[in-house]
């Protein structure tokens, strides 16, 4: 099994993925990045980040809720359905920095 | 179980992303029947221990969530009232002729509440071919499969305006609020709303974005049966959110997980009984972690604002 580097720009962190394995998950594994727990089947839109840098599959359907063409066509991605096909580089997108715990969450804090 | 003329939820469009997945879930795992195909493509399906003749559709689309969602009326005259009574709180209500993108069902009114959310309501429609049996009944004709989901049972939506919301819940269906939370100010975040002696049929919580769909819960047996949920949730490699666990709201017992195209889905068991002339129990907005995940008392993040 082919294994590639995920480099995270935003903290030049890096983790290891599995060619047969969605980013997402190695990046739960690996116990970094700056994603929150979400659905992993491409529709509540949690795990989207730009890929700026190296080749991928897109193995999965992707809500058009939360990527447009345009966006998928610039890197802008669900990481939970999407596979590496060589070393990546990954950066957070600054609209989506805050998007867990902005509106509940934020009015039930003590 | 219904106490007024609003009977139930009883049926519930979704939006899946990939439908042979999405499916196999709901069938294999989930344990409901397929009733069969419109020529569109949307598939219907039955829980085995309900007697409509579908309660939940879905839909192959570019973007997962709900379409919409129907509420079983009593009769047909209370049918007519519930539509003029919307039309006079200020919502415009379309007809959907019989038989027509839901085989089986009747007429059907549909308009769309502050939240969002297209709501529709109908009285008729036929019983299920494979219903539960009538004569000297036995528990079960074929044996229920994966997480054996009884029934249909409640779904949560996200939205703006659920004070509005509440409001025509009560005025128009006559459903009553068994369970509400609030903020500081005062205002509402959630409240859980039956028209019967279960705990909720629906629930809102306040959110800026309109329409969004929580999760759905389906009913099962009992406690045990929740384990065996999260056994099949495992071995099938869903996402789980949280659970198994206990709501100090409703006070069920429950799981939540997502399918395969994202929707959140709930099953769940036990629940207290609700009366429309108990008091009704109020959370504050900061010990709202008690109120859902009761062992624990905290939220997760996830729970709260993973939405579709």
């Amino acid at each position: 099994m082919k294994r590639h580097k995920i480099i995270l720009a935003d903290s030049g962190e890096s983790f290891v993925c599995e060619e047969e394995e969605f980013i997402l998950r190695a990046m739960f594994h690996a116990g970094c990045g700056p994603l929150h727990n979400g659905c992993c089947g491409g529709g509540c839109g949690i795990c989207k980040m730009q890929i700026v840098e190296g080749a991928y599959h897109v193995e999965k359907k992707m809500s058009r809720a939360h990527i447009s063409g345009e966006e998928a066509a610039r890197g802008i991605l669900l990481l939970c359905c999407v596979k590496p096909r060589s070393d990546l580089t990954i950066r957070t997108i600054e609209e989506e920095k805050r998007k867990v715990g902005r509106y509940v969450w934020q009015s039930i804090k003590p | 179980m219904a106490i007024n003329q609003t009977l139930r939820p009883g049926l519930v469009q979704l939006r899946v992303l990939d439908l042979d997945k999405t499916l196999n879930f709901y069938v294999n795992v989930l344990g409901l029947d397929e009733v069969g195909r419109t020529a569109d493509g949307r598939v219907l399906l039955k829980a085995y221990d309900e007697f409509d003749h579908h309660s939940v559709v879905l839909r192959l689309a570019d973007e997962a969530g709900l379409d919409f969602v129907a509420f079983k009326v009593g009769n047909a005259a209370e049918l007519e009232r519930i539509k003029a009574d919307t039309v006079a709180f200020g919502y415009a209500v379309e007809e959907v002729p019989a038989n027509t993108d839901q085989p089986g069902f009747g007429k059907r009114y549909g308009f769309t509440i502050s939240t969002g959310h297209r709501f529709e309501i109908y009285s008729e429609v036929a019983l299920a071919e494979k219903g539960p049996q009538l004569r000297n009944p036995d528990i079960w004709t074929t044996p229920p499969r994966g997480m054996r989901a009884q029934r249909m049972d409640h779904f949560l939506l996200y939205g703006p305006n659920i004070a509005e919301a509440e409001r025509f819940c009560r005025e128009v269906f006559g459903m009553f609020v068994p369970e509400v939370c609030n903020l500081p100010d005062g205002n509402r975040l959630a409240a859980w709303i039956t028209s019967s002696n279960k705990p909720h049929d629906l629930a809102f919580v306040e959110y800026p974005k309109p329409g969004k769909l929580h999760h759905l819960g389906f009913y099962l047996q009992d406690w045990s049966e929740v384990g065996n949920a999260a056994d099949w949730i495992a071995i099938n490699h869903l996402k789980l959110d949280i659970g198994p666990t206990r709501h100090a709201i409703t006070r069920g017992l429950s799981i939540y997980f997502w399918e395969p195209s994202g929707n959140r889905i709930e099953v769940y068991a036990g629940g207290y009984t609700a009366y429309p002339d108990n008091p009704q129990r109020v959370w504050d907005a900061d010990q709202l972690g008690r109120g859902l995940f009761y062992y624990s008392g905290e939220v997760i993040p996830s729970f709260l604002e993973i939405v579709t």
